[in-house]
């Protein structure tokens, strides 16, 4: 153990950009200064993740922000029970398409805009006219079937009366792989973060059709999962980290910034890709497709907007997504087990001697807040929203019956 | 009931490591053993071979693909799941650490599974012995170069025989608590920066 270093923590993660906050806490020494001796170990799958979390190799990790639900609602094997203290971030990911298929989208009207209505309505248009001519359905990926990008590509589609279930074909590739894949005609197109987007604009491969950003505003992408047991047995180890990260977040999101933690992760050990290929996820700028240039506001917050917050409403929109495509029956059961899992009770206490603004609800009604809104008490400054769904849909988390019977009703009128 | 022998597919892309493996699996009097090492097809190779164990090296970034094609995909007749055997929480931390993961089709008995994957982890860890045995000769080798490099610096800048030459290097690798290698490669870098290089 090192000198001073109180409590020892081993985390797992992915080498994907939104892991800045985790990496930047043991590089920029947020996490010495909490005391805490951090040791980073960097993953090839969400699968080892899971799989060295639950025999105690990882206490906890970077993981995709439905997997806890997964692991708990136990939709996977060596399951251990998993909680959320803390986000890593809103947005990040984007849909991209072959040059062939966007072609086929810009004949039926599609715009180099991101307009998830304009581009889903031209999708679907070219998804029925190669239904016509009997071609073979079009094959989009995802990086995990339990991930924000499978339930976020969905929901674009099904809200622009495609169906995801027979009307193309879903396949888990690794972000890595995603851009390769499209090139060589494996896939036709897929939702994944960046840079691997950016990467197949660059190859002259791909087009980007849409944002998370645009689909659902500051909405939930990748978290901190815990070992329930360690968080229990470890809980002035966790509040520090927690601390730790709050402190790293802010100091990602701060533009000053940028270019170190570029540096940072562009380290073999972290993400290893040049800082260059990381410019677009910390600007919002992005090349669509060669040609046109576009910024998106809030397209990946590591900081602002309480983005660190683990709303309950995320986790319970994650469930209803879950039911929707038949990952699990909604029960009443099921239902306490996603309520349980992300612990903003966690976050507050372990933030509070800060004195940092928090937000007093743990959960919020997605969708309400049409534009950016101050919120918390006087002094401290918090500014929440627009929290806005592209097709204008609300989900409050007190009425989740009806929100799983009107998607479940949409579904069968299309 | 007629006891049929299991059809195994290794999957790993480290061709040395998985004809290892295969070997012992043929050893043990598995017949129908498969290794793929390029995943590229796969659902296909699956519904030919109809494998009832699958063996995954833990490094290979496809497994959450692997994973969701094994509950999902046409290919797979019968569901395949990862062997988690619960009450055996041992073996499966020595699988996780040696590097490997083991999925069988539903149904299967444990007790015939466990020898496949116990075979998995001992031949894994076998290769990782074999390569750091070969990574530690090649850094022996290395510092070896390193050291007589080192020596043929102090013998030419300061009219050392070999032996007292290495005795130098010696003592002060124990002054100052380093490897010998250490202070030889800090003189060989030290001498490319201060003078004309000693080999160009």
């Amino acid at each position: 153990m090192k000198m001073g270093a109180t409590h020892q923590i081993t985390a797992g993660f992915m080498p994907l950009f939104d892991s800045a906050v985790l990496v930047a806490a043991g590089e920029m020494g947020f996490a010495a200064r909490e005391g805490i001796e951090l040791t980073l170990h960097r993953e090839t799958s969400w699968a080892n993740i899971r799989d060295r979390i639950a025999i105690g190799h990882f206490d906890l990790a970077h993981m995709l922000g439905p997997m806890p639900l997964a692991c708990n609602l136990g939709l996977t094997p060596l399951a251990s029970e998993t909680i959320v203290p803390f986000s890593l971030g809103l947005g990040g990911n984007c849909v991209t398409v072959s040059n062939a298929v966007w072609a086929g989208m810009a004949a039926h009207g599609a715009m180099p805009d991101l307009d998830p209505a304009r581009t889903g309505k031209a999708l679907g248009a070219l998804i029925r006219e190669r239904a016509k001519a009997g071609r073979d359905p079009l094959r989009f990926a995802v990086v995990h079937p339990h991930s924000g990008h499978n339930y976020e590509l969905r929901y674009w589609l099904a809200a622009c009366g495609i169906d995801p279930t027979q009307e193309i074909e879903i396949v888990i590739v690794p972000p890595p792989f995603m851009a390769d894949a499209l090139a060589a005609g494996r896939i036709d197109g897929y939702c994944v973060g960046e840079p691997w987007n950016s990467a197949s604009v660059a190859a002259g491969t791909g087009h980007i059709v849409t944002v998370k950003a645009l689909l659902w505003r500051n909405s939930p992408e990748k978290v901190i999962g815990v070992r329930k047991a360690w968080a229990e047995q470890n809980p002035d180890a966790l509040a520090a980290l927690l601390r730790a990260l709050h402190h790293s977040a802010r100091w990602c999101q701060n533009p000053a910034n940028h270019g170190e933690l570029a540096a940072v992760m562009a380290q073999p050990g972290f993400l290893g890709l040049p800082p260059a290929v990381q410019m677009p996820i910390l600007t919002g700028r992005l090349d669509l497709d060669g040609e046109a240039e576009k910024t998106i506001d809030d397209f990946f917050l590591p900081f602002d907007k309480a983005a660190n917050f683990p709303w309950k409403s995320h986790a319970l929109w994650f469930y209803t997504q879950m039911v929707r495509w038949g990952h699990i029956a909604h029960t009443p059961e099921n239902l306490a087990i996603a309520r349980d899992c992300y612990r903003p009770d966690l976050y507050r206490s372990a933030l509070k001697p800060l004195g940092v603004a928090l937000p007093g609800a743990n959960a919020k009604v997605e969708g309400a807040l049409k534009v950016a809104t101050p919120v918390g008490s006087a002094g401290a400054s918090l500014v929440l929203g627009p929290d806005g769904f592209f097709d204008g849909q609300i989900f409050d988390p007190d009425e989740i019956d009806a929100y799983i019977a009107g998607q479940k009703s949409a579904r069968t009128e299309t | 009931m007629v006891r049929s022998t299991l059809a195994v597919l290794v999957i790993d892309e480290n061709r040395i490591r998985a004809s290892i493996i295969e070997a012992g699996l043929r050893e043990a009097g598995h017949e129908r053993v498969t290794v793929i090492h390029d995943v590229s097809g796969i659902a296909r190779r699956i519904a030919e071979i109809e494998p009832d164990v699958i063996v995954i090296d833990l490094e290979n970034p496809n497994r959450d693909m692997l994973e969701n094609m094994f509950q999902l995909s046409r290919a797979v007749k019968r569901p395949i799941a990862m062997f988690v055997d619960r009450s055996d929480q041992a073996s499966i931390e020595a699988a996780v650490d040696a590097g490997v993961s083991a999925y069988v089709v539903d149904g299967l008995r444990q007790e015939r599974v466990k020898p496949i994957l116990d075979m998995a982890v001992s031949r894994f860890n076998a290769f990782s012995r074999m390569a750091r045995e070969l990574e530690e000769a090649r850094s022996e080798l290395e510092s070896r170069k390193v050291i007589d490099r080192a020596k043929g610096i102090l013998m030419k800048s300061r009219g050392l025989s070999e032996e007292a030459a290495y005795t130098l290097l010696r003592k002060t690798a124990m002054n100052q608590n380093r490897k010998i290698s250490d202070i030889a490669q800090s003189l060989v870098t030290a001498a490319g920066l201060l003078g004309p290089a000693e080999d160009e």
